[in-house]
């Protein structure tokens, strides 16, 4: 081998050494890089118990209710739904169909929101208010 | 072909290319940058949900594709550098670094900002935001092992080897929303998420605009650093004293 030839084998082996770290680290890792659990996971059991947890998926249209400060509103990723329960501030972007993030924990089913628990999940569409409208149309029309 | 590479690539050719090249990418950001702009906060309309605020998209955007595509030319030169001994390929590696490091601060502190009123928070430790925070050390450690030697030659082999490793974190920024539950949305560029025509404008528009920028940057960094690296040569004495060479 040439010098040249050495050079590239080693850099050729840098690039495979590092991504089979990376490999076996998220392997390690596995579902703990998730920052969230959906509502089918949760009704699964396969988020913690007893201990704190985020909860993601969309505001179930019409579930939504207040009473002061507190809220009640379930959660789905359109397969299962959960109900949460929250007291304080909600974000600007929080509203029946919006997708959300949860801290907190389960508690008889019902989960239960920490204090500022409760972020607004954007989604990638952005858009006029009048392209709002046409699709909301075009949905209702379906 | 080689013979030609290697005449491009030998000092006081980079350096005049790079003084030839600097205008050519100097005045269309410059022109671009005060259309993208008014593209941005005039002609493309609000959102129907974040009104005004979702305009740092803009910025936020482009200044994210940059921190990577930076860190890609970095490490490919770096790895050219490496490979090949082309020098100027470890000054463009060299003088790239803070140019990205710099586009990472400005994707981060942007979300950031935008982040605190829509999603609620500042910041999460979520894929997306961590491993892009990642790409920001990346950034600091190279330039702190660049300077860390005083022999460019020796500083650049060994923070051209933190930088090809470094390149893993890639593909984990890009994918991170799609391969774990992020609180970062998913792609708006290339899924259509754009649906007005005007907001795509502005965002390609204000992409080139960075790109333009970055180019210009490195034009200018570079040859400040190849007059430094070769400044006991000949041709660099001529320059200064105003000789004709």
């Amino acid at each position: 081998m040439t010098k040249r030839q050495n050079r590239m084998a080693l850099v050729a082996m840098l690039i495979i050494g590092a991504i089979a770290a990376i490999v076996f680290l998220f392997e390690a890792l596995g579902n703990n890089i998730n920052y969230f659990f959906s509502p089918t996971e949760v009704v699964e059991g396969k988020s913690p118990e007893g201990r704190s947890f985020r909860i993601g998926g969309l505001v179930v249209d019409g579930s939504l209710k207040r009473d002061g400060m507190k809220v009640n509103f379930d959660v789905t990723d359109n397969k299962n739904k959960v109900g949460v329960e929250y007291t304080g501030i909600l974000p600007d972007l929080f509203r029946e169909g919006q997708g959300i993030i949860a801290t907190g924990s389960l508690v008889d089913g019902i989960f239960q929101a920490e204090p500022n628990g409760v972020l607004a999940k954007h989604d990638e569409n952005y858009m006029p208010p009048e392209v709002a409208d046409a699709l909301e149309k075009a949905q209702k029309s379906k | 072909m080689w013979k030609w590479i290697q005449r491009q690539a030998s000092p006081k050719v980079f350096y005049q290319t790079c003084t030839k090249l600097t205008p050519w990418f100097l005045l269309p950001f410059i022109v671009l940058g005060v259309v993208g702009l008014y593209w941005s906060l005039v002609v493309s309309p609000a959102d129907y949900q974040q009104g005004d605020g979702y305009r740092i998209i803009y910025i936020h955007v482009p200044s994210a594709i940059m921190s990577m595509t930076v860190y890609g030319i970095m490490a490919i030169a770096g790895g050219i550098g490496l490979i090949w001994q082309i020098k100027m390929a470890e000054v463009v590696a060299k003088v790239s670094a803070p140019i990205g490091a710099a586009f990472t601060i400005i994707a981060l502190a942007t979300g950031a900002i935008w982040g605190k009123p829509m999603w609620g928070t500042w910041w999460v430790w979520d894929a997306r935001l961590t491993s892009e925070l990642i790409l920001l050390f990346l950034y600091l450690a190279y330039m702190s092992l660049n300077n860390a030697f005083d022999n460019p030659r020796t500083a650049a082999k060994s923070s051209s080897i933190l930088a090809i490793v470094g390149l893993v974190n890639l593909p984990i920024i890009h994918y991170s929303v799609k391969w774990w539950n992020t609180l970062h949305q998913g792609y708006t560029v290339g899924t259509g998420g754009l649906k007005d025509p005007d907001m795509g404008i502005a965002l390609g528009i204000m992409f080139l605009v960075f790109v333009l920028l970055y180019a210009a940057l490195v034009t200018i960094k570079a040859k400040t650093e190849v007059l430094t690296r070769e400044q006991n040569s000949r041709w660099v004495k001529d320059l200064v004293t105003g000789e004709r060479s």
